[in-house]
This record gives C-alpha cells, sequence and structure tokens, in this order.
C-alpha cells in the first residue's frame, strides 16, 4: 500500500512524519504547481472550486509517481467539501486509475469508523504507537506554524529582500529532516537559530488579517502567495486559521489547550451571521470581528470562486466592515488567473491602510 | 518649462500627461494601446517631445495602469502607482470635494469611495462587468456607428428599453431581439446604458454608500447616454471632469511631483526612447514543474528586467531590478 493525499501548504511535512513514523508506504504529490491545476481542471467539473480541481491534479500526480491508496478528510454540511473524496474518486476510476479510497469522517459524527480508518492504513502499529505517531505528526504541525508566524513577522521587516524566504526554507528543511520524536527539541532549536539570523530594521509595518476558506488560506499556489506578496508590501500578516489550530479543533475536539480556537471566532459573530453556513464561513465573519478589535488595519477574504460559505461571508463582510470600520477586501481565486488585477487591487487596497494610519 | 511626466498603459489606451509645476495639465495625448504597449508608449513620448517647447524640463515621471512595470521601466519612473491610487488622487485634486469616484475603462471598471480626501474604500470589477467599454466599442461597430456618436444618439430615446444587461453575451442577443421587434436604434442604445449602469451598481458597487459630489471618468465617460443612465439610477448629479479619460496619467504626475517635492533627480531615461529599441519577449521556464512565463525587456538587445517568475531565479539575476510584487 502506498498512500497519498492531497496537498494544503504544509501539510504534507506532518501527515508523512506520522505515517513513515508507524511504517506506512508514504507518497507525497509533487508542489502543486501549474501542470497539477492543468491536470485538474482538465478532468474536473467546471463549476467545481478551486480546492477538487487542485487536489485531483495531487491524485494524478501521484499516480505517476506509484500512489495506490488515497487518504482524504471527509465533511459534513452546506459545503460540497463532503463529496469531494467520493466524486474525485469517481473521477479518478474513469480516468482509469486504480485508487483505494480511505475517507477520513469528522470524529463528531462517526468516532468507531474513524478509529477503523486508522487501523486500516497503519495495520499492524499498536493503538500506543498509532497515538505516538499523531503526536509526532501534531508536534511537526506547531513547529512549522510557528516558523511560518516568525515569516510572517520578519518579511515587512527584513534588511534584504527575500533573506526571510531563504531563511525559511532552510528551516523548513530541518524540520522535514527528523525521523523521530526524539529528536525534535534539537531540531527546534536549529530552526530558531536559523531564523534568528535574518537581519531586520524597525519601520512601521501594518497589520492585515487573512480569512476565508481553509484550503485557499494554506495552500500558496493556490492564494497566489499572498502572504509573501503582502510582506513584500511592508504588511505583516496574520491567518485566521493555522494548520495545528484546525487539527485540534477538527480532529482532537479541542484536547490541547492554549490554542486558538473556531469557537472564539463563532462567538465573535453574531449578530453578522448568527448561524453555521457550512465550510469556513461562520470562522471568516467572526475572525474579522475578531482581528478588528485587535486593531488590526485591515483583513483580506480569500474565496475559492463558487464557494458557497464564503459567498454567505463575503455578503456580511460590507456592513460588517463599516460597523467596526476596518477595510475588507475579498480576493475571489480559481483556475483563471490574471496577475495584473490581483496586484492592483492588493497595492491599492495596501495603499488605502497606510494612507489611513499615515505611515505612506 | 518644467513639469511632470505621467504615463497611463492601460489594456485599451495610454495615456501620456505633462503637468507644469502648478499642476496645470499643459499637453494630454490619448492613444490606443493595440496590444502593443511599448510601441504605444513610444509613440506618445514622440508626440509629446513634438509639442512641447525644446527646453522642456521633466522633474520626475510616475506611471501606472496595467502595464505600469513595463512603462516605468521603459521611461525611467520615479513612481509606480496602481490605477486606484491614482484616478483618487486625480479626482480629488481636479474636483476637489469629490466623495464617490466611478470610473469605467476598457477593460476595468471600478468604484471609489474617498471621504474627507482620503480613499476609504473601493472596488474593482470580481468575476463580472469587465471589459465595458469594450463592449460598448463593440456594439457601436456592429451597429456601424462611431463610438462617438453613441452616446448623442442615445440621449435622443424617449422610452429606453429594457435589456438584460446581466452578462454581454446575454445583453447582445436581448440587444438583437429588441432589434428585431422593431424599436428604434436610441431607444436601444440608452436601454444598453441603463443596464450597464444596472450591472456596474450591482455589482462594483454593491455595498458602498454612494454620495455627492460623484465624478465618473475613464474613457466610458465621453458617452453621454451612460452619464444619463448613471444620474437617474442615483438621483444624483453626475460630474465629468476635464480630462476624464486621461486621469490615470493626471495622478500619475501628481504622484510624481509629491514624490519629487523632497529634491532628488528624476530617472526619466529622456525623450530618445522614443527611438531606442525594446523589445518584450518570454519564455516559460521549465526548470520546475509551475513553468512560470518569465517576461524580459531588453534595450538595444541587452536585457534590462524580468519578471513573472514566482522563485526568483530570473527576477533577481539582474542588477538593476524592477521587481513585481
Amino acid at each position: 500500500m502506498k498512500v497519498t493525499f492531497p496537498h494544503m501548504g504544509h501539510m504534507w511535512i506532518c501527515l508523512s512524519a506520522m505515517l513513515e513514523y508507524l511504517g506506512v508506504e508514504v507518497v507525497v504529490p509533487p508542489p502543486t504547481s501549474k501542470r497539477t491545476l492543468t491536470l485538474g481542471a482538465r478532468h474536473a467539473p467546471e463549476f467545481a472550486c478551486l480546492p477538487l480541481k487542485l487536489n485531483l491534479g495531487n491524485f494524478i500526480e501521484a499516480a505517476e509517481r506509484g500512489a495506490d491508496t488515497i487518504l482524504m478528510a471527509g465533511g459534513c454540511g452546506p459545503c460540497r467539501f463532503g463529496y469531494y473524496a467520493q466524486v474525485e474518486h469517481a473521477i479518478l476510476e474513469d480516468l482509469g486509475y486504480n485508487y483505494r479510497l480511505v475517507v477520513m469522517e469528522p470524529p463528531q459524527k462517526h468516532v468507531g469508523e474513524l478509529l477503523s480508518k486508522i487501523k486500516y492504513i497503519t495495520g499492524h502499529s499498536s493503538w500506543w504507537e498509532v497515538i505516538r505517531g499523531i503526536r509526532f505528526g501534531y508536534q511537526k504541525a506547531r513547529m512549522v506554524d510557528e516558523l511560518e508566524r516568525r515569516a510572517h513577522y520578519l518579511r515587512p521587516r527584513e534588511s534584504h529582500r527575500g533573506s526571510t524566504d531563504k531563511a525559511f526554507k532552510r528551516a523548513l528543511q530541518e524540520i522535514i529532516a527528523v525521523k523521530h520524536p526524539r529528536d525534535l527539541p534539537q531540531a527546534g532549536e536549529r530552526v530558531r537559530r536559523i531564523m534568528a539570523g535574518v537581519a531586520i530594521r524597525p519601520r512601521p509595518v501594518l497589520r492585515v488579517g487573512i480569512v476565508g476558506e481553509i484550503f485557499t488560506l494554506l495552500e500558496p499556489f493556490a492564494n497566489h502567495d499572498l502572504e509573501r506578496r503582502l510582506g513584500y508590501l511592508g504588511v505583516q500578516t496574520d491567518r485566521s486559521i493555522y494548520l495545528s489550530e484546525w487539527v485540534n479543533d477538527h480532529l482532537f475536539l479541542g484536547l490541547v489547550r492554549g490554542l486558538r480556537s473556531r469557537k472564539e471566532a463563532c462567538r465573535a459573530a453574531p449578530p453578522y451571521l448568527n448561524h453555521f453556513v457550512g465550510g469556513h464561513g461562520q470562522e471568516t465573519v467572526g475572525s474579522t470581528v475578531m482581528y478588528a478589535r485587535q486593531g488590526y488595519d485591515g483583513v483580506i477574504q480569500l474565496l475559492p470562486f463558487t464557494c458557497m460559505p464564503e459567498i454567505v461571508a463575503h455578503s456580511v463582510l460590507p456592513g460588517l466592515s463599516t460597523g467596526l470600520g476596518i477595510p475588507t477586501l475579498t480576493i475571489t481565486v480559481d483556475e483563471q488567473s490574471g496577475e495584473a488585477g490581483l496586484v492592483t487591487r492588493l497595492e491599492a487596497f495596501i495603499d488605502l491602510l497606510a494612507r489611513k494610519k499615515g505611515v505612506v | 518649462m518644467k513639469g511632470y511626466l505621467g504615463i497611463d498603459v492601460g489594456s485599451v489606451s495610454t495615456n501620456l500627461v505633462f503637468m507644469d509645476e502648478n499642476g496645470e495639465i499643459r499637453e494630454a495625448i490619448y492613444l490606443r494601446t493595440r496590444g502593443q504597449p511599448i510601441f504605444a508608449l513610444q509613440e506618445g513620448l514622440r508626440q509629446l517631445a513634438e509639442r512641447l517647447p525644446a527646453n522642456t524640463i521633466v522633474r520626475g515621471v510616475g506611471t501606472t495602469g496595467s502595464g505600469r512595470y513595463l512603462a516605468g521601466i521603459i521611461a525611467g519612473a520615479d513612481v509606480v502607482k496602481n490605477e486606484i491610487t491614482s484616478h483618487a488622487v486625480a479626482a480629488s485634486t481636479l474636483v476637489p470635494g469629490v466623495q464617490t469616484i466611478l470610473e469605467i475603462g476598457g477593460q476595468d471598471s471600478k468604484i471609489i469611495i474617498l471621504r474627507n480626501g482620503v480613499v476609504t474604500d473601493f472596488a474593482m470589477n470580481t468575476v463580472c462587468a469587465a471589459g465595458t467599454g469594450s463592449f460598448l466599442d463593440q456594439q457601436a461597430a456592429r451597429l456601424n456607428i462611431p463610438i462617438e456618436e453613441f452616446g448623442k444618439l442615445a440621449l435622443k430615446s424617449t422610452v429606453p428599453v429594457r435589456i438584460a444587461g446581466r452578462c454581454a453575451v446575454f445583453a447582445e442577443s436581448d440587444m438583437i431581439h429588441k432589434q428585431q421587434m422593431g424599436y428604434s436604434l436610441p431607444d436601444i442604445l440608452a436601454g444598453l446604458c441603463e443596464a450597464l449602469v444596472r450591472n456596474y451598481l450591482n455589482n462594483v458597487g454593491k455595498g458602498k454608500e454612494i454620495l455627492p459630489p460623484v465624478v465618473f471618468q475613464g474613457g466610458v465617460a465621453a458617452n453621454a447616454g451612460m452619464r444619463r443612465a448613471f444620474e437617474q439610477a442615483l438621483g444624483l448629479e453626475v460630474h465629468v471632469p476635464p480630462h476624464y479619460n486621461v486621469m490615470g496619467a493626471v495622478g500619475a504626475a501628481l504622484l510624481a511631483r509629491e514624490k519629487m517635492a523632497g529634491g532628488g533627480t528624476s530617472r526619466f531615461r529622456g525623450f530618445g526612447v522614443a527611438k531606442t529599441r525594446f523589445k518584450a519577449g518570454g519564455f516559460e521556464c521549465e526548470n520546475c514543474p509551475n513553468l512560470c512565463e518569465v517576461v524580459e525587456i531588453t534595450r538595444e538587445g541587452e536585457v534590462i528586467a524580468r519578471w513573472g517568475d514566482r522563485c526568483g531565479r530570473w527576477s533577481n539575476s539582474l542588477g538593476y531590478q524592477e521587481n513585481a510584487v
């Protein structure tokens, strides 16, 4: 069994750490690229959102590297994502790929089923080993998130353009290279040292929160490297969901304490949006409210074209923006990309924030 | 004469203005880009040099529009700014106190909201309401009327026909339908203007508080039919400023003046660049599966700028850089 899974930012690092620790053979799809998108968009329904197209492309490219089993998340509710595993599998079958499909449904619905799926993948490992493996993957997720946060802080302040990205790449390699949980602390030290080596100079920066659908938030290919572009425009960004927070919320049911959770975001959403609308629609609204309260200069929403929950959030944002006095910008992404247009909108938005704050 | 040069290279038109030190627009040039921004820019510079007195000194250059980086490299710009900021700066300087700017160009439609002279909100067409100007152009051509006559004809209408304006494809087939039913041309044209205004306000202007004074600019502002349709839909007077079709270039010139106010010499390459041989080439980098389209600008055969690569492999390999973000 050669297991593969779709890309979502740096998720592959923790997922393959966990599976490989448990002795499962993993095929990581090649990094999501234009080719991935071309393959996915060719075979996906046109009105499906970008995540489906990219997932599909990932699976086709992973099959070329010998993968035969897909590990995929399930879901429920108004967002179509719950169907995606099945739809993608059916498309792949039609194309002649012989994939086995393992869908991890959210544990709040079927705990027993989830455990049996894990057991199916990991085979002979004992439950104790499985728990250690999950913990190992999770620790890596925490480290990667920490690293990303550091990069968001450094990028707008770096003395030499590109030095943060260089350090980030090197630091990421340190985390990837760790094969056993006992080596993680030293790797963490090395990562911190690498990032501390980035020279910065003090200057006024803008703070912008990024909200929206989780896949688009986490996958830089899908969001046109938004965080890096903003960093270069002198903006320190914060993402409303990091991978470790999402895992804690959805798979560990909030077991890890001291992490930001979706519950706070959902509590902050009323009166603008009072109930669950599927996907991360309510979190998008709630996080925007929270960023406004925390004194952020602006919020950018990422919306994969045709995503229903984010469309609901998008229609709520103008009122929220006036009510709380925080400028918001929505960026719609799909396989049609017009980079000139994206750059213009970002620059104009940042100009607006800078003039408002008086840091031109 | 001393002054500032503003250049707006858009998808449909390339505009240049020369503004003297008092902020007076001395020359304005409006050219069709015709898919060749470098050629259009050089032609514009050539015409401008002819019109300006021989002792003219350019103290600063600003570029804007979707071709701003390209134009910035070729002309040697001191400031390269996005078109929203440029349009807002121009409108608030030429029409003091403006609170709403409706801007419709060839490809992009935007709305800019200002309060107390500061941009507080803006929107650009997202997935729809793009290409309004080009669509009007195309319809005028189909009906065999000069685009300049479009507005005048529309104003003759007494009972505008209702046209389905949600999408250009539907609008055209609905127009043909109304034509075959026998409606008069002015009524159809006025109906089309109303449909496009409706579409603009529903898509671009959605959720925005439109307060007077309202300024309407961009190439489409020349169309009196569109202006009247806006006035009727909004119930407000809509101003079309004198340089409505080159406002981006005016804004770029103003921004150049602001930038150079602190002193320093301009990076302007001189009007001679109109005779220099520039070439934009491109290639697909095959170093990784991203297959980035790298653009290369050469001057007399020497590469002076590159951009488009995600990783910086090409854009960082030159001493002189003008990277897009």
